[in-house]
């Protein structure tokens, strides 16, 4: 393989991402299953770097899951995305930094089809206004929030505590990136790297000392694709579809897979569970399974952060296999404390605990 | 080189300016064409005695940046600064393969065994049909359509010479490989040249060639360094995904960057395709949209061999039309 390949196709999809002032739009799954991810990424932009990131309460979901299910019509996704538009406008903001992927998809949509047919956009305006009275204009520079990880990874990489190798053998950990179907295979160019050799997690994983591993399953879907999960009926084949992904990235050892959806995260961590709650399979080395983590855990990790409080212990996969690997010293004590001390219940058959 | 010959044998003074080193363009770096396996070198030497005449003034390593027309001359400038007098022009700009790399998701240019259709020629020419790390392929895969067709790319015509580049390719791997199983996909087999349908038949009958229609969706490399290709079998209705040893691209044909970039400066016409437009799709294909500019060859669409030769010296015809009685 050849990555001078790569790097000429990378070279093709940069965007320009904003330095400072982000309207920041939260993801609905990512704040209500890995809390901790979006928490690191607020606390580490404001308070260790001092950039101005701002949220807006009444910001909602953007029906997104809504409008891939055939129930949110698109005038109407449209109108909700255009009042978070206002709501940025009110405040004073011109730069966007998205939590998640599938609203990045949205808004991306969205934007490009105003781009093509102005007068869907016109459409909105008076939607919008009609509604709630609101003016909106839309975003001079968007961004998904690991875009900006990944502009600041050479930051994070000289705040490192740890790199990703295993401090016993001093190797680079085997780390799968998965980008989310919505941050770049719809529009390539609104993606690092664009959508067929993606480099916005990859880029994170090799400056923080880890090794890519490109695997044939590497574009297939994590298993989550709305309608096939939805539908209750489908789920069997939203976990062949993650059976097939982790079974081609398996002869690869990976230590990990860092993901950059809320989706992608959940499931590619619960169906773990379930394939060995099923027949047993794990996909990890050593009978255990894999951690699946995000790009703001994996920042915070290997920039020394209390792995408990980055949340990692909410996942359905645990990570201390990965912790160990690291050389990341934790107190198991902790796992399950509140900042306050308070004892929260403990779950029961976690996986690689 | 064809056109220069047949002009100076009628009594004309040629300047034949080449932008490369050598002349021959494409058809150098060939190894045998289609229908007959005609070594391409025998064409090459037939071309070059075209040129040995003394009213030929063959200038290489040099390009045409533009020209102008005053009257009924045009001076021709290159890029050394040089302005050459000259009564009739014969655009002869050829094409240039598509750059398959655009192709992000066959990964030319990243995995070591995905090669295009004039890399393979070079092996052939070499002797030296083999993977990357030496091994001798077992599987070979060929695409065709490459940048062909292809609207994500921005060329929706067809190139014609693929399909049957990919036949004999095909055939030829064969004849070095006796025992690799050997796979075409295709859109459609476009087998419109004197003989390139019974090559197709024979291809099947004797060499043992398997054509699969479908469009391959992506190629990946799995942990034994062999190729992994998705692709959609159209006639069985269903998704198939192979190994594969070697993955062959059939590049298309595009516009060559100095055409362009001369279209550019003349304001000669180009079409949708982007090739140069002629004046007249069934009565002009060799007259441009200027007054004493002709075109030849593969400027205009993608041809083969033979239809260029016969382009260049239908280019002759009018060039002489032109000079002689003022035919515009």
């Amino acid at each position: 393989m050849k990555t001078e390949g790569k790097k000429r196709i990378w070279s093709d999809y940069q965007k320009e991402i904003a330095d400072d002032h982000f309207f920041y739009v939260r993801s609905c799954i990512r704040q209500s299953f890995f809390p901790g991810s979006e928490q690191f990424f607020l606390h580490f932009m404001r308070e260790v770097l001092g950039k101005d990131v701002f949220e807006n309460p009444s910001h909602t979901t953007c029906t997104g899951i809504g409008y891939h299910s055939d129930i949110v019509p698109l005038s109407t996704i449209m109108t909700v995305v255009a009042r978070h538009f206002a709501l940025m406008k009110e405040a004073g903001y011109k730069n966007i930094a998205i939590s998640c992927v599938t609203s990045f998809g949205i808004y991306t949509e969205i934007i490009e089809t105003w781009k093509h047919f102005p007068e869907e956009l016109e459409k909105t305006r008076e939607y919008l206004y009609k509604a709630t009275g609101r003016e909106f204009d839309v975003p001079e520079n968007m961004a998904h929030t690991s875009d900006i990880i990944y502009k600041l990874r050479n930051e994070i990489a000289e705040k490192a505590k740890y790199r990703l190798v295993n401090h016993e053998t001093g190797d680079p950990l085997n780390v799968v990136e998965h980008i989310g179907c919505h941050y770049s295979k719809m529009f390539p160019r609104y993606g690092v790297g664009g959508a067929e050799f993606p480099n916005v997690l990859g880029g994170m994983i090799e400056a923080w000392g880890g090794n890519v591993v490109d695997y044939p399953e590497r574009r297939h879907c994590c298993g989550f694709g709305f309608r096939q999960y939805l539908v209750q009926a489908n789920r069997g084949y939203s976990l062949s579809n993650t059976v097939k992904k982790f079974s081609s990235m398996k002869p690869f050892k990976p230590d990990l897979v860092l993901t950059n959806c809320p989706g992608c995260t959940m499931f590619m961590d619960k169906w773990q569970y379930t394939m060995k709650e099923m027949d047993g399979t794990v996909y990890g080395e050593n009978g255990e399974s894999i951690p699946v983590l995000t790009y703001e855990e994996l920042a915070g990790l290997v920039m020394g952060y209390n792995p408990w409080n980055l949340g990692l212990q909410y996942h359905m996969v645990q990570s201390e296999p990965l912790l160990k690997k690291l050389g990341i010293n934790y107190d198991p004590e902790d796992k399950f404390r509140t900042i306050d001390g308070r004892q929260m219940p403990v779950p029961e058959n976690l996986i690689n605990a | 080189m064809e056109a220069a010959g047949q002009l100076a044998r009628t009594g004309y003074y040629v300047t034949l300016i080449e932008k490369e080193a050598n002349t021959g363009g494409h058809v150098k770096d060939w190894y045998h064409l289609f229908p007959n396996s005609r070594d391409s070198a025998e064409v090459i030497e037939y071309l070059e005695k075209q040129i040995e005449h003394d009213n030929i003034l063959l200038i290489t390593g040099k390009t045409v940046e533009n020209f102008e027309k005053t009257n009924r001359t045009f001076i021709v400038r290159t890029d050394d600064g040089k302005e050459r007098p000259a009564d009739a022009i014969i655009v002869a700009t050829g094409f240039e393969l598509f750059r398959s790399e655009r192709k992000e998701e066959y990964g030319y240019g990243i995995y070591d065994n995905v090669i295009t259709s004039a890399d393979l020629e070079l092996m052939f020419r070499k002797n030296n049909l083999k993977r990357v790390n030496g091994e001798i392929p077992e599987k070979i895969g060929f695409v065709h359509c490459v940048g062909s067709r292809d609207e994500k790319v921005g060329n929706l015509y067809c190139s014609k010479l693929c399909c049957v580049t990919a036949v004999k390719q095909a055939m030829e791997a064969r004849k070095h490989l006796y025992n690799a199983k050997i796979f075409c996909f295709y859109m459609d087999m476009r087998m419109s040249g004197a003989l390139y349908e019974e090559l197709y038949r024979e291809s099947q009958e004797k060499y043992r060639i398997n054509y699969i229609r479908g469009k391959v969706s992506e190629v990946s490399e799995n942990i034994n360094n062999k190729l992994v290709v998705k692709v959609e079998d159209t006639l069985t209705g269903r998704p198939l995904k192979m190994e594969l040893d070697m993955l062959v691209l059939m590049a298309g044909m595009e516009m060559s960057n100095s055409g362009l970039k001369l279209a550019h400066a003349t304001g000669l016409l180009t079409g949708e395709n982007r090739f140069f437009a002629p004046a007249d799709h069934h009565f002009g294909s060799n007259r441009s949209n200027i007054e004493g500019v002709f075109y030849a060859g593969t400027c205009t669409a993608p041809l083969n061999v033979t239809e260029t030769i016969s382009h260049a010296r239908a280019a002759v015809s009018d060039v002489v039309d032109y000079l002689r009685n003022g035919i515009k």
